[in-house]
């Protein structure tokens, strides 16, 4: 599935100011019983963002303006750990979210992220927390993954890292799947060829009528 | 307890660095690399993947619109676990989402000839227990599936990491994936763990330590005298919740006890293959002189049952211990974190859980639904009955094994001390289905997450061992199963 691009992202940062926020928490499990991936959005967060009788909780950030609209979340140490639910992903993209900052991510929330166009950026604790604070009363953030920088309104910058084939894929919105077929399958008929044998009892099954 | 060390240029356990030396985990994936890509990744191979109906449907429907097919359509292996319902299995699913999405799985592994453990057979069960169950899961080979837990397999000297349903569209049309080596860290267990002292007890107190991030990066390898010495369920229950401690890859090295596990099970290989494979798999060991990145000592003379009193797996205390302080830590998110789940959980820091009761008891999951824990949960059951104000559930992690608990009479002890005797699936671990808990409900739980709402909406969940949540279910509250014994 093709990602939508990511160039640069320009837009209000809410701030979640919690360690561990799991993907049971972004996205609850109930849920999973949807079988599609789009239309996902009105369940993010959704048992924080509403109460058990289905009234939205005033006190949940995303539920306060300017942050209903944030592009971009900050959040806590650890950010999508838990379960491996691409749905948490998916969720976050209908919501409107294109890119988090986090001091850490869980892997596999990482890696969902990246294949969907969301960039995920690790910056350093203390940077984290900086920012969380200030994001409080409201704080614009100018991404621009080319130059792999934050600009924080008008006053600071700050530099992320990025491994340059995710960036690239990101940037254009490539397909992995697609990818591996059009450049690798030689490699991988040949690797398969080796290990049919070294290995054959894994390649037995299909070779029984 | 524990000592934590890192090897700068030092080998890890006995004397010196061997020059090419390898561990278990750079083994597995030298033997799977396809080939190196930018970024430091590589292309790795993949032999096994487990479907389910949760992470599946989006998968099957890129192919479907790519006009893809499968590589290998007898490399998956698919079931219905995560929402059947486990009261009726030949009644049709009540809950139209989740008869849908079984009836979608249904579909897709029709029309793409993959093979299907079907819903009303003895094989069908919880991913992770049918795969080495019916020996899909083997030695040496790379599995993946999209669930986090996938590291189970690891017990098996398997390289088995967890991914996202994207990925699962990646493996079947290409049989590969594009991955990052990770660090590799040894968790050395020594000592013998006193009785009632199990493998949950032993991953719930070394996540304690290390925390829910503390792995993160690395590829785990359980090694050590203790860990020779278990059996193949205690070390898939190990393997399960390396995942609770940030990493995608836990490990044993093959040996007997694995060979004698999955020798004869059905798709396992026989006669000279198998004599081949068993001798390959037992060459898989970590060398002599092989380096780890980091190094994790855990003295299991010292610990003693665990119960989670918080909202992360690593929220653990020893039963009869005292909830740690919020301001013990320095930290003002982590000590905020403590409040809001000791808040969430309906808490006091300082006390002792033992005697918090409780509502509802959950023995199941693919952390605690083999048969080994059935029968560590039913000797404890046996002769007694369940407390008039708890619901105490248990959910056998597969078919067989709930065949083989019938052969033995557990299901009979279960349900004549008022257990539920039910059918297999992930039930009130994920609560997809319609076993779930109710806000403020409490429950003595067997499974590996203690996240918010995981049980059901407002539900409070102490994650345990088989023996402690069924003596949690005959005292109705949080006990102590070596005083329950006496
Ligand atoms: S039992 Fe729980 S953890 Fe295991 S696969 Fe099912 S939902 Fe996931």
């Amino acid at each position: 599935m093709k990602a939508q691009p990511f160039k640069t992202l320009s837009g209000i940062a809410a701030p979640l100011e919690q360690d561990n926020i799991d993907t049971d928490i972004i996205f609850p499990a109930r849920f999973l019983l949807i079988t599609a991936r789009e239309g996902l959005g009105r369940y993010a967060f959704h048992d924080r963002r509403f109460e058990t009788d289905g009234q939205e909780n005033p006190d949940f950030i995303l539920n306060q303006n300017p942050f209903r609209e944030a592009p971009i979340l900050l959040a806590g140490a650890n950010l999508g750990s838990g379960s491996s639910r691409e749905q948490a992903v998916w969720a976050l993209l209908g919501f409107g979210v294109r890119a988090v900052i986090a001091p850490s991510f869980g892997e596999i929330f990482q890696a969902n992220c990246l294949r969907n166009g969301i960039l995920p950026i690790t910056l350093p604790d203390e940077t984290v927390r900086k920012l969380l604070g200030r994001a409080k009363d409201g704080l614009n953030l100018t991404i621009d993954l080319e130059s792999q920088t934050i600009a924080v309104e008008d006053d600071v910058r700050f530099d992320f890292d990025i491994a340059p084939e995710r960036k690239l894929a990101l940037i254009n919105g490539w397909d992995e799947t697609a990818q591996i077929l059009n450049q690798r399958v030689n490699d991988i008929s040949a690797f398969e060829a080796r290990q049919r044998q070294d290995q054959p009892w894994l390649y037995e099954r299909e070779m029984t009528p | 307890m524990l000592k934590q060390q890192n090897h700068d240029g030092q080998s890890v356990s006995e004397g010196l660095t061997v020059a090419g030396a390898r561990t278990l985990y750079e083994k597995l994936w030298e033997s799977h690399r396809v080939c190196d890509l930018a970024d430091d990744e590589a292309l790795i191979y993949i032999d096994r993947h487990l479907v389910h109906e949760v992470s599946s449907p989006q998968a099957f429907a890129a192919l479907r619109s790519s006009e893809r097919k499968l590589r290998r359509p007898l490399t998956h292996y698919a079931v219905a676990d995560h929402a059947v319902p486990t009261r009726d299995r030949n009644a049709a699913i009540e809950d139209p989402l989740a008869r849908a999405q079984v009836a979608e799985l249904e579909d897709n592994v029709a029309a793409f000839d993959m093979p299907y453990a079907a819903l009303q057979g003895a094989d069908q069960g919880i991913v992770h227990v049918i795969g080495p169950e019916s020996g899909f899961t083997l030695p040496g080979t790379t599995i993946v599936c999209g669930d986090s837990h996938t590291t189970t397999h690891g017990a098996f000297g398997a390289l088995a990491f967890g991914i996202g349903a994207s990925e699962c569209g990646t493996v079947m049309a290409t049989q590969c994936l594009r991955q990052k080596k990770a660090r590799t860290m040894l968790v050395q267990l020594s000592g013998t763990p006193s009785r009632h002292v199990t493998a949950k007890d032993i991953a719930l107190a070394l996540i304690a330590h290390i925390g829910t991030n503390g792995a993160a990066g690395f590829a785990v390898e359980y090694a050590g005298p203790a860990v020779s010495a278990m059996s193949m369920a205690e070390r898939m229950t190990l393997c399960n919740l390396t995942i609770e401690a940030g990493s995608r890859v836990g490990l044993v090295a093959p040996d007997a006890t694995t060979l004698d596990f999955v020798k004869g099970r059905r798709l396992a290989p026989k006669g000279p293959s198998w004599d081949r494979a068993a001798a390959y798999w037992l060459g898989l060991k970590t060398d002599k002189g092989a380096q780890y990145d980091l190094m994790v000592e855990l003295d299991l003379d010292k610990i003693e049952p665990q119960v989670t009193w918080g909202t992360s797996p690593d929220q653990s205390v020893s039963i009869g211990g005292a909830i740690p302080e919020p301001a013990m830590h320095e930290d003002m998110a982590a000590r905020r974190q403590a409040e809001t789940a000791l808040e969430y959980m309906d808490l006091q820091a300082g006390t002792s859980l033992e005697g918090t009761a409780i509502s509802h008891v959950f023995i199941g999951s693919c952390t605690n639904g083999r048969i080994e824990d059935l029968r560590a949960a039913a000797a404890v059951a046996a002769g007694c009955s369940v407390a008039s104000e708890v619901t105490a559930i248990v959910v056998p992690g597969s078919g067989a094994t709930r065949l083989q608990a019938e052969a033995e009479g557990l299901d009979r002890i279960f349900s004549e001390a008022g257990f539920q005797w039910r059918h297999p699936g992930c039930s009130m671990c994920v609560a997809m289905n319609d076993d779930r808990l109710e806000p403020g409900d409490r429950c003595a739980s067997t499974s590996n997450r203690n996240f918010e709402g995981r049980q059901g909406a407002g539900g409070r969940t102490h994650l345990m061992s088989p023996a402690m949540a069924a003596a949690a279910a005959i005292t109705g509250c949080i006990t102590d199963v070596r005083k329950l014994a006496q």
